[in-house]
């Protein structure tokens, strides 16, 4: 197993928002995490990431066998955990390609592999840059910086594409783009799915889940996962939206 | 009257009316034109003594360090070139123009690849009609008035019309420790002729050393019609050395001036800049980054004055400060009537490294005509937490993702510096200077 949440209980600004959750991921699945507004969906993407603002207060996270929550944010994004931002932060001043070139060094340095240099990267991204059918005047921008909602989404699946996670956490994606931007960055992130990589996709709808099909949909409801089932399972929230989870909780 | 009897400003004051008298004998006091504009810039600086508290241009920047007891002249020395060689740009720059305690060294300089006509001098005299010796200039600010009083001898660099100086040209000042607390008053006069190019790269050096040493420097730039000149300042001094500095701009019509002031070193350090854009189509540039760190303060004062019509002016100040460093920045704007269709634009940001770093910031606009577009913005804060997470989440550690933040901060300025080699050299000074930071 690559991920296994038991009980988690997580905190932020005194508020308990997660109140015990359970989640166990294997390599090569894409698991939906779906539910209404305030449910706690970006907070548990969050505290996967490492987010200072979130306090773990209860219940383990176990990530390839080590105490995940025992990471700082840079020693989880180096053991091959990554997360793509809901509002991706304007870096003004600091180079798109310069700045995943650092982060893939030290991801590559963590590992043990040699760091690349400036030209062996610049052919690294050239292809990957492609697979997101961004310009390549993109790389030469401050990060995120003047980028619309669609760039600056799939400025993320491409850092991702570059830095080649092992858990890749994509919160709320979907949110803000077009149809046409949302087709290209599911399928930026279908061409990373493989045998090796766990997905966990987290959505307030389900088009997104439309470009980018599960293997697993949770619903996500006061802090607890309410319902797990199959792909089926978001097309049953769509059609009932999430009110009758709440009621019948 | 007993000297007991006296107050500590008239006991200050009386310091240097005895090394003021004792300077008389000295063959650099001048000619008698020379002698008189010192008369009259000491009577200036008598008059009023040091600034306080009380005095609105350094309301927040406490002289009395400088104040509190008198400073010996310098005399002339002749430190080693290696000495040096940490502040000269060799290999970017092959003019070298080196002032010693405010005395040029002909050993020290390297002037052969000047272009022809491009003249170095030091002769007092010039200095009389520059707007630094004027009597306004005097009488509003004390330390121009005291260097104007002390100074050695200036150097003085003409540009003659229509020359193109295509490489640029550094003046280095140096000030050699001493035994005693130290002044070295250098004075530079730049004049660039009509339709003339010039790059300048004024840089102010310490050299380690035991006692305390205070560079009162004051510089005049005059661009006649159609001169360009792009200038940078480097003030790298020692953590206890004091700066006081004060530059003086004029520009003629469609003359375009660009400064970009580094600052990274001092134990006080204040800078005063007095733009005044006298012809149509002017243009000024003022840029600077300081930081400050430690027990440290820098002031930056700058003032813009739109004489004329159709001049634009632009300006981005940004500070980074760590420890219980303060500083301070007020950027004057002042559109005369005349001044119609001016474009001032003003940006000021500080960076806080630490919880007890402190800026005081004030921008001041005075528009007296009524067809002009002025802004001016000012932001402080400490590194955005939401981009330190950012960058840690992709796999970049703590520190590094600071210092990334830092350099990009500072980059903004250090990206305008417009000669590749010249850029190489400052930014490595400021990354230097950022690490003991």
């Amino acid at each position: 197993m690559l991920l296994e949440i038991k009980d988690l209980r997580v905190k932020a600004e005194d508020k308990q928002i997660l109140k015990g959750l359970n989640l166990s991921v294997n390599p090569g699945e894409v698991h939906a995490i779906m539910g209404p507004n305030g449910s706690g969906k970006s907070t548990l993407a969050r505290i996967l990431s490492g987010h200072p603002g979130y306090e773990a207060n209860g219940g383990t996270v176990t990530y390839d066998g080590h105490d995940l929550l025992a990471l700082s944010p840079e020693e989880r994004a180096c053991e091959g955990i990554f997360m793509a931002f809901q509002y991706p932060v304007e870096i003004p001043g600091v180079n798109n390609a310069y700045f995943l070139k650092a982060a893939l060094n030290a991801v590559r340095k963590h590992k043990g592999l040699q760091e690349l240099d400036a030209v062996e990267f610049m052919q690294l991204i050239k292809e990957k840059i492609k697979l997101l059918e961004m310009d390549q005047t993109m790389l030469n921008r401050a990060v995120n910086e003047g980028f619309s909602g669609g760039e600056k989404k799939r400025n993320e699946i491409f850092h991702m594409a570059v830095l080649e996670p092992r858990l890749a956490i994509l919160d709320e994606t979907d949110s803000g783009l077009d149809i046409d931007a949302l087709k290209i960055v599911a399928n930026g992130v279908n061409a990373l799915r493989s045998k090796d990589r766990a997905i966990i996709v987290v959505t307030h709808y389900q088009r997104l889940l439309e470009y980018i099909v599960p293997d697993f949909v949770h619903v996500l409801s006061g802090g607890l996962i309410v319902r797990s089932g199959g792909k089926e399972l978001a097309l049953e929230l769509e059609e009932k939206g999430y009110g009758w989870l709440e009621g019948g909780r | 009257m007993s000297t007991s009897a006296m107050t500590p400003a008239a006991e200050q004051i009386a310091a240097y009316v005895e090394r003021f008298t004792a300077f008389h004998a000295d063959p650099a006091f001048g000619s008698a034109r020379v002698r008189a504009l010192r008369e009259l810039a000491f009577a200036a600086f008598a008059a009023k003594g040091f600034p306080t508290s009380r005095d609105e241009e350094y309301k927040f920047t406490n002289v009395s360090p400088i104040a509190e007891a008198p400073f010996e002249l310098q005399g002339a020395a002749e430190p080693s070139r290696k000495a040096l060689e940490p502040f000269l740009f060799d290999g970017a720059i092959r003019t070298q123009i080196v002032i010693v305690n405010g005395r040029l060294s002909q050993t020290l300089s390297t002037m052969e690849a000047l272009p022809r006509g491009v003249t170095v001098e030091q002769v007092a005299d010039a200095v009389i009609a520059a707007p630094s010796a004027s009597v306004a200039s005097l009488a509003a600010a004390p330390f121009v008035a005291l260097n104007t009083a002390f100074f050695s001898q200036p150097v003085v660099l003409m540009v003659p019309p229509k020359a193109i100086v295509d490489e640029p040209i550094q003046v280095l000042f140096v000030n050699t420790p001493g035994e005693h607390r130290m002044m070295a008053a250098t004075r530079l006069l730049v004049v660039a002729g009509e339709q003339s190019q010039l790059t300048l790269v004024e840089t102010y050096a310490g050299l380690a050393g035991t006692g305390q040493g205070f560079t009162n420097a004051v510089t005049d730039v005059l661009l006649s019609e159609g001169a360009v000149v792009d200038h940078y300042k480097l003030q790298r001094e020692t953590a206890s050395a004091y700066h006081v500095a004060a530059m003086f701009v004029h520009c003629g019509r469609n003359a375009n001036f660009s400064s970009h002031a580094f600052s990274t070193g001092g134990k006080l350090v204040r800078n005063d800049v007095f733009a005044t854009l006298d012809g149509e189509g002017a243009e000024c540039t003022l840029n600077g980054l300081y930081l400050a760190g430690g027990d440290t303060l820098v002031d930056n004062h700058t003032s813009i004055d739109h004489a004329k019509a159709h001049c634009p002016s632009h300006e981005v100040y940004k500070g980074i400060l760590s420890g219980n460093a303060k500083a301070v920045f007020n950027g004057k704007i002042t559109v005369r009537q005349d001044a119609q269709k001016t474009d001032a634009k003003q940006t000021n940001k500080a960076l806080l490294l630490s919880d007890t770093a402190s800026i005081n910031t004030k921008p001041q606009l005075e528009i007296f005509a009524d067809d002009v577009k002025c802004t001016h913005g000012a932001a402080i804060g400490q590194l955005d937490d939401d981009a330190m997470f950012y960058l840690r989440a992709r796999g970049i550690a703590e520190q590094d993702a600071r210092n990334i933040l830092i350099h990009a901060f500072a980059g903004d300025i250090l990206n305008r510096i417009k000669i590749d080699a010249v850029k190489a050299r400052v930014e490595a000074v400021v990354y230097t200077a950022l690490e003991a930071l």
